[in-house]
């Protein structure tokens, strides 16, 4: 008996394993690939963090966390990003049911959310430097400045990103690519509340531990 | 505020002969060849089919170009330091002066690793993977153009810096406190990190890419056991560069924010800390080693298994290996500073996680061996290659254990017997690798097999004039010679030196060797034509299909059924006289539409770039919009898709049968 003939024959379909079904769903491949990036992005952000945690002790005699970080500000800010990821995933919900109008409001409500958290951030910023706490001014700051202002640039660039999708939304309408992008924002901006938690445990929490 | 930031006339170095020599050329063979191009009419041709193309064939085949052009530059860097050693002996100076030499060295490294070695193994993925894999395009076609033409960026930069301005003189690896602005305060760091930023962007996308195309659309039935060793190989790379690239990218960023903003991560005051820099950068830099030389040793397996015509020796072994050096890469960076001065523990851990990653490569090359062990081996050049790898690199990774105990890497440590070391391992295992590659699927790009014989002079030369070239240096390495010397005043590691360079001779007659067998097998295509698509009798699927294969790859998306997909459906076609054959159903197929997104991104970001370099802020914030612009009109853009109608299809299959006697 000819054994490849009869192997050939075998019905594939009937027991095919997931890992033997084929090219995945264009929404899977997007979104399966977003998850990589973001993967990449929480890589970049950790060897900022562990630039952070060699710098924390060289204040150069500048400025320590202690005496800089104001705690209520931070609970402000962590409440805006916090409500924002429930919102943005309200903004999901109402994207997969197609309310154009929920979609918009709940969309705004994240924006809003967003924005005030970068202000409070620039404002604590602009405070910092102006008490002379500059990264110039210690290895520690240096590293402060950086680690956290990534994570703003990148709440700056989500809050673009999702005003461009709104554009999208209100010219294009939805179909499968506004969706897959609305997606992809949804799982970058959660990305973020989970960047932000580690900044807000490794720096503001252990900042002010003495 | 100067309106050109930096930039003035006496940027370039207009009384320097060699640099304006041979920028002047370069310029002069690029507007020949703009102009050439120009009057023949090819523009429209080359803007439709090449510059906008989404097909990760042609973005393969284009990358390979960038690297064996930018292999030319890397290789004239290599001739002039080689010449310069082989003189500067005793008082002579030699004809390079410091700052020159320092330049030459760094631009040397730099673009061997991020301009040569990346591109030819990047453009290798691209033009395999897919085809391999059964399917039709990689995940994200556009933004694998983002990717190759983000690269390309670089390299534009990084070859402006020849003409306007200056490169780094800080070696490749541009260490602080050096390469701070307060040692360094000119624009060759600067050059450096900016360069290797945009086309490092580049390569993280070709990363997310292809960990995407590999783990989420083979075709159907191919599961990860029944995929070819190069697509694992693949799969592991692509895995370490979305795991280390962002770590250059953030300790890049951090220098940029020294030199630019005056921080202090790595600075010699104020609490900065150099070696951050350092072990940031070999977190990086290790795995980048694997990154290289995995997808060649995956080139290796397909070349013994099919040149040997019989199934690659344990396959599960060579997957099991090539998993576990992905993993172990990351463990083993504090090997390249054992004399940070860590503690002699740290050391020892380090040293024995060196060794330990030698024991998977162990495997590997033994199963090379059993592949062709009872084989028939048909003595081919990509097996000449294959050959001399296995030969060379097994002497080059001996040396490498060598350098894994810290006692010994105390003594040779920045020494030339470590150049002698990674030349040793990395001209084998990644350029030999490339090679064997580049003659593998050559025919599959172009529909004609390279000349045999030039190719086989090619390699001879190879191999014997690296051999000439740097087993003297690991001589001169053990004499006390350091790294990196303009000139030296122990006149007894001259001959040595000599006699590297006369091994340049060599290699330099094998590039010859290599552009002569090019222009040959082009004027000679219509014998050396292939067209069974299959010439080598292979064994995996992109042997399936037409030599070149159709835009679409396979007009319909084949069924694996085991390891090997090609050679049992061959081996199945014989058992039945043929007459299993696929119905041809010839279905209209929607395929990504060309896009000029990644062209013109790159554009703006060689502005951005050159701006930020020469602290022209206007235009870089300029070269930042328009980028912006770019990615708003191709996210608004209406048709992302292009229909192949199923007469263009049968067309094609009734001019190539090939695919049918599957």
């Amino acid at each position: 008996m000819n054994v490849a003939v009869a192997v050939y024959d075998v019905k594939q379909d009937t027991f095919a394993p997931a890992s033997e079904a084929g090219p995945a769903p264009k929404r899977v491949v997007v979104a399966f690939g977003f998850w990589v990036f973001l993967l990449s992005d929480i890589v970049m952000f950790s060897a900022l963090f562990a630039a952070y945690a060699v710098l924390v002790r060289a204040t150069a005699g500048g400025p320590t966390g202690v005496q800089l970080f104001n705690q209520v500000n931070v609970a402000i800010e962590t409440a805006c990003l916090l409500i924002s990821s429930y919102t943005c995933g309200m903004m999901s919900l109402a994207v997969s049911t197609r309310r154009r109008a929920d979609t918009y409001m709940f969309a705004l409500i994240t924006f809003v959310l967003g924005a005030a958290f970068l202000y409070i951030e620039v404002h604590e910023f602009a405070d910092m430097i102006a008490r002379g706490a500059t990264p110039q001014r210690s290895a520690f700051l240096s590293a402060f400045f950086t680690v956290v202002g990534c994570h703003g640039l990148h709440v700056t660039a989500g809050l673009i990103w999702l005003a461009v999708m709104m554009a999208q939304v209100a010219i294009k309408g939805f179909r499968p690519s506004v969706d897959r992008r609305l997606l992809c924002f949804a799982l970058f901006w959660h990305a973020l509340d989970i960047i932000w938690i580690w900044l807000f445990t490794a720096v503001y929490l252990m900042g002010v531990h003495p | 505020m100067n309106f050109l930031g930096k930039l003035t006339w006496s940027a370039i170095p207009f009384d320097q002969p060699i640099i304006m020599g041979a920028s002047g050329g370069v310029v002069l063979v690029i507007m020949a060849i703009l102009g050439w191009v120009t009057l023949k009419g090819y523009v429209p041709y080359l803007w439709r089919e090449w510059i906008t193309s989404v097909d990760h064939k042609r973005i393969g085949v284009m990358y390979i170009v960038l690297g064996l052009l930018m292999l030319l530059r890397g290789f004239a860097d290599a001739i002039m330091m080689r010449t310069q050693q082989a003189v500067a002996a005793g008082g002579a100076q030699g004809y390079l002066p410091p700052e020159h030499f320092d330049q030459i060295f760094s631009a040397h490294g730099t673009i061997m690793i991020f301009f040569v070695a990346m591109p030819l193994v990047i453009g290798l993925m691209n033009f395999a993977v897919p085809l391999q894999l059964g399917i039709r395009d990689v995940a994200f076609p556009t933004l694998n153009s983002v990717s190759l033409w983000l690269t390309a960026s670089g390299i534009l930069l990084t070859n402006v810096s020849l003409a306007v301005g200056e490169f780094a003189k800080t070696g490749w690896v541009a260490y602080p406190p050096l390469s701070e602005l307060q040692f360094s305060p000119g624009v060759g760091v600067d050059y450096y990190l900016w360069s290797l930023q945009i086309s490092g962007v580049g390569t993280l996308l070709t990363g997310i890419n292809f960990v995407t195309t590999i783990l989420k659309t083979r075709a159907p039935g191919m599961s990860y056991m029944r995929m070819p060793v190069f697509c694992w190989t693949a799969l592991a790379s692509n895995l370490m560069i979305v795991a280390v690239f962002p770590i250059l990218t953030a300790t890049f960023a951090m220098l940029l924010l020294d030199r630019y903003l005056g921080f202090h991560f790595f600075s010699v005051d104020a609490g900065g800390n150099a070696m951050m820099y350092v072990n940031l950068f070999w977190m990086w830099g290790h795995p980048e080693v694997y990154i290289l030389v995995l997808p060649a040793f995956g080139i290796f397996s397909e070349v013994s298994a099919t040149f040997s015509g019989k199934p690659l020796f344990g396959y599960r072994s060579m997957v099991a290996a090539t998993m576990a050096i992905c993993v172990l890469s990351l463990t083993v960076w504090l090997h390249h500073f054992f004399t940070m001065g860590a503690s002699a523990n740290v050391n020892a851990v380090f040293g024995i996680a060196s060794m330990i990653i030698g024991v998977p490569t162990g495997v590997k090359i033994f199963n090379w061996m059993f592949t062709m062990y009872g084989g028939r081996v048909r003595f081919s050049v990509p097996v000449l290659w294959t050959i001399g790898f296995i030969v060379t690199f097994v002497l080059g990774g001996l040396t490498g254990v060598l350098l894994a105990v810290p006692p010994v890497d105390w003594q040779v440590h920045n020494s030339a017997f470590l150049v002698a070391h990674f030349h040793h391992v990395i001209i084998p295992g990644v350029i030999f690798g490339v090679f064997a590659g580049y003659i593998y699927w050559f025919p599959k790009a172009f529909g004609f097999i390279l000349d045999e014989r030039w190719g086989r002079r090619a390699f001879w030369c190879w191999f014997i004039g690296f051999h000439v070239a740097f087993m003297p240096i690991y001589v001169v390495g053990l004499m006390g010679m350091t790294r990196r010397l303009q000139h030296y005043d122990v006149v007894s590691w001259q001959p040595w030196l000599v006699v590297a360079a006369a091994g340049v001779a060599v290699i330099f007659a094998g590039i010859v060797c290599q552009i002569i067998q090019l222009l040959v097998s082009i004027r000679a295509r219509e014998e050396l034509r292939d067209v069974t698509g299959d010439p080598w009798n292979g064994r995996t699927l992109e042997w399936s299909t037409a030599s070149p294969p159709p835009a679409w790859n396979f007009a319909v998306l084949p069924r694996v059924a085991g390891l090997d997909a090609y050679w049992s459906a061959k081996q199945r076609s014989r058992a039945t006289q043929g007459k299993v054959t696929q119905a041809r159903a010839s279905k209209p197929i929607e395929m990504p539409k060309n896009t000029p997104t990644g062209f013109v991104n790159a554009f703006f970001a060689v502005v951005t770039g050159f701006a930020l370099i020469w602290h022209i802020w206007w235009m870089a914030a300029l070269g930042v919009f328009g980028a912006f612009v770019t990615f708003l009109a191709f996210a608004f853009r209406e048709q992302t898709e292009v229909e192949i109608p199923a007469q263009a299809i049968a067309q094609f299959n009734r001019a190539h049968p090939t695919e049918v006697v599957l």
